[in-house]
């Protein structure tokens, strides 16, 4: 027979598995600008590293092919980092960070659809950034919440008063602040967000 | 023959791994949350994106782990889990199908994913 050493594990293994029970993955998208500190939440309430994937982005060229008569397109790939939360035995929440600028926004359509809701990241500094992301979650009616990481080196403090107004955000979407880095933060940013969700969802519930 | 290492999606990687098809998959049976499960362990000879994809699966696994873990497009992932689960070597547990089964309303869903992240 095979000796106890021969029988350890090759390498420790580089992933920890979900429960054998868990049955239904469930998404929520963190969308902000560049550098606000989407892969920085998601790491601090993740219960693995977080991961790097990517998906093809094909996208119709500017132009008409002189050749062909047709609009030609280009494929490239875009990258996006996800976390993971074990809520119970069988639900398990995957965080998705996803970039907010104009281009990626078809990249969306087709890879988040089904996610619970949204929160949209932002940087003071930078809030046209936002902008976008707003608008279109608006558009496409996928609940969401504001939360602005503060950076220490943001000279201009706004009030979330100041920043609502700015945004155009209508009173009834939580606006909230966080530290991207901290987990508690983090945590109460997600509950806020589900929060949010299930009022709006009771509320429908009872009017159909 | 030696394969290469697998790398991130070169047109040519993506031709030798699906065979060559790159039809979109469908997405509803493998969305990004879905989660996969193998039914049988791998067998010699197989494709070894397949050996891979049963290896990781003896645990459930999300499409999108099982991308980031074989460095590849999701698009290439999906087609890849399409043959398995055509072939009857996995199972694939859809998001929410749980959920819509037993006919549970959303706020009830929302309600345990709100209990599961007080908990954290
Ligand atoms: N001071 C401060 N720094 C932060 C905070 N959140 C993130 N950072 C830093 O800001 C930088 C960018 O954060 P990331 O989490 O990588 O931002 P991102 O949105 O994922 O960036 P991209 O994916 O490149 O668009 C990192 O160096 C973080 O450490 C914060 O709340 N305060
Ligand atoms: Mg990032």
């Amino acid at each position: 027979m095979d000796s106890a050493i021969s029988e350890a594990p090759a390498q420790a293994p580089e992933r920890t598995p979900l429960a054998d029970a868990a049955d239904t993955g469930l998404k929520i998208v963190i969308v902000g600008g560049f550098g606000v500190g989407k892969t920085t939440l998601v790491r601090s309430v993740s219960e693995i590293r977080p991961l790097n994937t990517e998906e093809y982005m094909t996208q119709a060229g500017v132009g008409v092919d002189e050749t062909t008569g047709l609009a030609h397109k280009t494929t490239t790939t875009v990258a996006f980092d996800f976390g993971r939360i074990s809520l119970n035995e069988t639900k398990v929440l995957y965080l998705f960070g996803a970039p907010g600028q104009e281009r990626f926004w078809f990249l969306w359509d087709r890879l988040f659809s089904g996610t619970l809701g949204a929160v949209v990241l932002v940087d003071t500094r930078r809030m046209s950034d936002s902008w976008y992301a707003i608008d279109r979650l608006e558009h496409h009616r996928t609940p969401f919440v504001v939360a602005v990481n503060r950076f220490d080196d943001d000279a201009a403090y706004h009030s979330l008063d100041e920043i609502r107004q700015a945004l155009a955000l209508p009173g009834h979407i939580p606006l909230l602040d966080c530290d991207a880095r901290v987990r508690s933060d983090g945590k109460r940013v997600l509950i806020t967000l589900v929060d949010h969700l299930y009022k709006l969802a009771l509320a429908q519930e009872t009017t159909t | 023959m030696t394969r290469r290492p697998v790398d991130t999606g070169s047109p040519d990687r993506l031709y030798t791994v699906t065979g060559g098809r790159s039809h979109t998959a469908d997405t509803t049976v493998f969305d990004l949350v879905t989660l996969v499960v193998s039914e049988c362990d791998p067998t010699p000879g197989m494709q070894s994106e397949h050996v891979r994809i049963l290896t990781l699966c003896r645990h459930p696994a999300a499409v999108v782990e099982i991308a980031a873990e074989l460095r590849m497009p999701i698009t290439v992932v999906r087609i890849l889990l399409e043959d398995l689960l055509a072939a009857g070597r996995i199972t694939a547990r859809r998001p929410r199908a749980a959920a819509a089964a037993a006919d549970l309303p959303e706020s009830a869903l929302l309600k345990e994913v709100l209990h599961g992240l007080r908990n954290l």
